[in-house]
């Protein structure tokens, strides 16, 4: 870890800046945020923030702990992780049946791959009004706006994953008697798990991403429906807890894929030294 | 695949070759790859296959090993044969034994891997992931796989090219030793003349798909760098156009005569 950190600044600052005046805070990377919390804090307490501009960040804490006891956030955290979890789950259902189809099978990319090119090229906010038209505006058409924007990043990096396994590897399984589904299992989805994995990550951003755009329709419940009470009632504190806890969810899928990858690549030389 | 363990021992008839083909010929497009080649192996017969790049050596491989197609042709290759590649091809996200154990279908597969990897010396890196191996190591797994299955037919695609010197030689051991205790009839392809000579009971030289020369190496094992070696050396070297030089003091092999350095 200190390792990591050195390596990072000797190569941010090369030998001809001038020597630091304070050495010890040369690392210091939570400086410029502290600062900046301080003076929005002071800038709130002076009124020259009015909170309706921007709550203090004394406030928001204040409120992220009231809104955390009174279990409205966990309540409505659960709410909008259900619908992220149910929408990328259906992602992963489509998107690696497909990509299973079309990775493996000339046939199959002739008639999938396609498809799901022409459905990249549509921005899924833009399907949003046809999703109510269709689903009107309960659960279905949030969970159906994240299933749709998530599937396209699995699919294509699984694709791509096994239409990138190492010929040699597979010729190699191939000679000593592999074939069907033997190699299949042994030599190409081992294979394209590194790239899938690109995708899951991608997918679990969008997925987010999605989430807070699919919140804005009538949600009864949720982190887009906490936040849009809010902005009726100019509550700049809760809409700040809102947006943490939007970004902690990010940090959140971050860290659950790269924990998947520890264990599922652990075969990877960069994870081996470890 | 069914070979049995314990294969007969060879009387009065001569047996049946591992390895026939007859008037072999292989083309891509308008490239004649390999023109009208007859060759014959026989059982436990060690063959060195010489030849620049591009005169088919591999090409010949390929088909041996049923990689390539070898449809309406007279061809004959035994069911049980195995290949080591020049880079070792080891799954990286399986473990060494379950790399050398790869497609066997029995109850003690593990035990057999193991078996084959101690034969080769690697029965300390049983469970190392193949990405931690040295490249010797990654050779030796190689041929422990290859051996496991019992093959009749070894076949060895430069395995050494990529190996330094002294872990070549150490290999150039292993391998005749194995060759000695299993008897299968191997095809090593290689570009080094000297490998050859020192490895092979027969050494073929392959020259724009055919068989241009063809010297059977009669020198006891392990064969010591001495005159007759260097003779068979010069003489091979002259069919592969290479005006035999004199005898280099300071090669590996005359240094390490019968390779036995432990690093």
């Amino acid at each position: 870890m200190s390792l990591a950190v050195t390596l990072r600044n000797s190569q941010a600052r090369p030998s001809w800046l001038p020597k630091l005046r304070w050495p010890r805070l040369a690392n210091a990377r939570w400086l410029s945020p502290t600062l900046l919390l301080l003076l929005w804090e002071a800038g709130a307490r002076v009124g020259l923030i009015p909170a309706r501009v921007l709550a203090a960040p004394s406030t928001v804490a204040e409120t992220f702990w009231a809104m955390t006891i009174s279990g409205e956030l966990p309540a409505n955290l659960a709410v909008s992780l259900g619908r992220a979890g149910v929408g990328l789950g259906l992602a992963l259902v489509v998107a690696v049946t497909l990509g299973l189809i079309s990775g493996l099978s000339r046939w199959g990319e002739t008639l999938v791959d396609p498809l799901m090119q022409i459905k990249r090229t549509l921005p899924v906010v833009a399907l949003t009004p046809l999703f109510i038209v269709w689903f009107g505006i309960g659960e279905v058409p949030k969970i159906a706006l994240i299933a749709t924007a998530a599937v396209f990043p699995l699919y294509l990096n699984l694709f791509a994953g096994i239409r990138g396994v190492d010929v040699r590897l597979v010729e190699a399984a191939r000679s000593f008697g592999l074939s069907g589904r033997d190699l299949i299992i042994n030599v190409i989805l081992p294979g394209a798990l590194p790239s899938f994995f690109v995708g899951l990550r991608y997918a679990l951003s969008i997925s987010v991403i999605m989430l807070v755009i699919a919140e804005q329709i009538n949600a009864q419940a949720g982190l887009g429906h906490l936040i849009n009470n809010a902005r009726d009632f100019m509550r700049t504190d809760i809409i700040v807890v809102c947006l943490l806890v939007y970004a902690l969810l990010g940090l959140a899928a971050d860290a659950l894929v790269r924990t998947l990858e520890r264990k599922a690549l652990a075969w990877r030389p960069n994870l081996v030294e470890q | 695949m069914a070979q049995p363990r314990i294969r007969p021992l060879v009387t009065a008839a001569p047996a049946a070759p591992t390895v026939s083909l007859k008037g072999f010929t292989r083309r891509f497009g308008d490239n004649v790859v390999i023109d009208g080649l007859d060759l014959t192996i026989a059982p436990g017969e060690f063959v060195a296959l010489l030849g620049a790049s591009g005169s088919g050596k591999t090409t010949l491989l390929r088909t041996l090993a049923g990689l390539d197609s070898a449809e309406g042709q007279d061809v004959t290759t035994p069911d049980a044969r195995a290949v080591v590649f020049q880079d070792a091809r080891l799954l990286p996200w399986r473990r060494v034994w379950q790399n050398v154990a790869l497609g066997l279908k029995a109850a003690d597969v593990r035990p057999r891997a193991e078996a084959a990897l101690r034969e080769v010396g690697l029965g300390h890196r049983l469970d190392a992931w193949p990405a931690t191996l040295s490249g010797g190591e990654a050779q030796r797994t190689a041929l422990a796989r290859a051996l496991v299955r019992e093959p009749t037919l070894l076949l060895l695609d430069e395995p050494f090219a990529a190996l330094d010197a002294l872990t070549r030689l150490k290999m150039h051991d292993l391998v005749l030793s194995l060759w000695r205790e299993h008897k299968p009839a191997v095809l090593l392809v290689t570009h080094d003349v000297d490998e050859a000579v020192a490895l092979a009971d027969r050494v073929l030289v392959l020259d724009k798909g055919k068989i241009a020369v063809e010297e059977r190496i009669t020198l006891e094992r392990p064969r010591q760098p001495d005159a007759r070696f260097h003779a068979v050396r010069r003489r091979l070297l002259a069919h592969l156009g290479v005006d035999a030089p004199a005898p280099q003091p300071n090669s590996a092999l005359l240094a390490f005569p019968t390779g036995e350095v432990v690093l």
